[in-house]
């Protein structure tokens, strides 16, 4: 944590930057023309409907597919050079691991520190440290022992986001880190969000969970195969955008004052 | 031998066939060999290569007769040919609709079949039967070099990288997040793999040297959730399996290569009845009430 805020007091600078990205999956057009600017310190919705290019755009900023045109820097630098700084973290919608793969929920999180480790993995002292922090911050310390595989759902997502967290990246991309958890873990998800805010890092997150976005995004992206709208939430987030981006639904169903929250 | 087996003393039926060099030498090698191969299996089951290793082990096949054929050592044949195999399949791949495991399919029996015509075209004093089914009680001072060479080369990879390499079995695209050169790994691993298999393929043959790279993998995964232990007691079974089989082979004078595969499978069947958690017939009284 110290680190992070020391390295990163200056806070006139991008940690992402994407210009005029363009994405196609063999000549169908995934995405097109996506800018965004994001300052330390800031967390960041990502809002579209299915198939909008929400996971792609996660994925060209990790360099997991190649823009056909385009610009993505991160913390000024390009990409690879990031990665091996350890500047991003990334949590993709479905890990797409095999789930009885022999490794406990310790080892699991432990890999977030691979890339700071030397050339043998050999945990210090302070991974160790990192590791067993993550895991309180997630509340997952009782099960560190268990296989991966035998967790369910809800809390493999969370050691994946712990996995994140270990990693100390100063730039977290979570493709949709809520769906699927409990209601306490999201109001942990969201404070623990916020206090990454507070340390100066950058949080982008996508989600359909509208409320979310509310309650604790600095700013909105929304997407349909292109940025429709982007910057504060209280500017940005309004019934004509969202309209605009989930293509003619009613409004008020979409943000009216209550909104998906009435039950809470 | 099978009849001097009943009224041998365990002692000497266990410490007579160290008298003779070929046996000393064959229990070493394929204890090594097994060791080495237990270790890679671990990675070829995890990352579900099984027909990747049957691809790579029959390629060498050409390999072996045209380095026996020039003169040069079989090894740098079969890894070229086992790297070659790897190569074309990936590019077959790439260029065409055609799936993976039918690509890797058609090209590993187009090798397997080209050493094939190319053995019973060279009419050299190479003997069919032993590419094909391995004789670690007649391999050669040059053939346990190679090995010893080969197999130190294996292990120091897979140990160097020992992490990388389960990290990238288990989870690619976060190797990749992390700046980890997940395209490196995958070479590598596939390069361990052709020289393994040109290790394997010493003691029991192209045919069954895929066993060695599977069977030990499978049997330790049945046995625990912990990746570093399972890497154990995929190198304790497969050397002591090799070592069984050789002894096994010698005292009832069968085939070496069958016998220690045969040993392998027996303990992947025990594993697979009594293993504390996963075999079919363990306890059921986990259940809480
Ligand atoms: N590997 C792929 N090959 C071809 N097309 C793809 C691929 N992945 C995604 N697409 C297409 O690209 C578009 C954007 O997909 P993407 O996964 O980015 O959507 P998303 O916004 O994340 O949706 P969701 O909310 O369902 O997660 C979709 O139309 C999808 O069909
Ligand atoms: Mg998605």
């Amino acid at each position: 944590m110290e680190t992070v805020i020391e390295k990163d007091k200056r806070i006139d600078f991008f940690r992402i930057e994407a210009d005029q990205v363009c994405v196609d999956y063999n000549g169908t057009v995934a995405l097109y023309d996506a800018s965004l600017k994001l300052k330390p310190g800031c967390i960041c919705g990502l809002v579209g409907m299915n198939g909008a290019g929400k996971s792609t755009f996660f994925k060209a900023l990790m360099g997991f597919v190649r823009p056909s045109r385009g610009k993505i820097r991160i913390n000024q630098t390009m990409v690879p050079h990031a990665q091996r700084d350890q500047a991003v973290a990334y949590v993709p919608q479905n890990e797409g691991i095999d789930c009885s793969f022999p490794v406990s929920v310790w080892d699991v999180v432990m890999m977030g520190r691979y890339g700071s480790m030397n050339f043998l993995r050999v945990p210090r002292e302070s991974d160790r440290r990192a590791v067993w922090h993550a895991l309180e911050r997630v509340e997952l310390l009782d099960l560190r022992k268990r296989p991966i595989g035998a967790l369910s759902g809800g809390q493999r997502k969370r050691a994946f986001l712990a996995r994140a967290i270990a990693q100390r990246a100063s730039v977290l991309l979570l493709d949709e880190p809520f769906s699927g958890v409990d209601v306490r873990t999201e109001k942990l998800m969201a404070e623990l969000f916020l206090q990454f805010r507070q340390e100066n890092r950058t949080i982008l997150i996508s989600t359909h969970d509208l409320s979310h976005v509310r309650d604790f995004c600095d700013l909105v992206v929304l997407i349909n195969k292109t940025v429709l709208a982007y910057g504060e939430t209280s500017e940005v987030f309004t019934p004509e955008n969202l309209t605009m981006t989930f293509g003619g639904m009613p409004p008020d169903l979409l943000s009216g004052p209550t909104g998906s929250s009435e039950f809470k | 031998m099978s009849e001097a087996l009943v009224f041998a003393s365990p002692f000497s039926l266990l410490f007579d066939p160290l008298s003779h060099e070929f046996m000393r030498r064959a229990l070493m090698v394929s204890a090594l060999v097994g060791g080495v191969c237990g270790l890679l299996s671990c990675y070829m089951t995890l990352k579900g290569w099984a027909l990747m290793g049957d691809a790579v082990s029959h390629s060498v096949m050409p390999g072996v007769v045209i380095a026996y054929a020039l003169g040069i050592p079989f090894s740098i044949g079969a890894f070229v040919f086992g790297v070659g195999s790897v190569a074309l399949i990936g590019f077959v791949k790439q260029k065409s609709r055609v799936k993976e495991d039918t690509v890797i399919g058609l090209v590993f029996t187009g090798f397997f079949a080209l050493g094939l015509v190319l053995v019973s075209k060279i009419k050299s004093n190479i003997d069919l039967m032993h590419i094909l089914f391995g004789s670690p009680l007649g391999i050669s001072q040059s053939d346990v070099n190679q090995t010893l060479i080969i197999s130190l080369i294996v292990v120091i990879i897979l140990l160097l990288f020992r992490r990388d390499l389960m990290l990238y079995c288990f989870d690619a695209t976060h190797a990749r997040s992390i700046g980890i050169n997940t395209s490196l790994l995958h070479y590598l691993l596939l390069s361990v793999l052709s020289l393994s298999a040109v290790v394997g393929l010493q003691t029991v043959g192209i045919i069954l040297v895929v066993a060695m790279l599977i069977t030990p993998g499978a049997t330790a995964y049945l046995l625990t959730d912990r990746f570093d232990r399972m890497t154990l007691l995929a190198i304790c079974s497969s050397a002591i399996s090799s070592i069984v089989g050789v002894y096994v082979s010698y005292w009832f004078d069968i085939e070496t290569g069958g016998s220690i595969v045969l040993v392998q499978t027996i303990i992947f069947l025990i594993a697979f009845m009594f293993a504390p958690k996963y075999g079919i017939l363990k306890s059921k009284s986990s259940i809480p009430f």
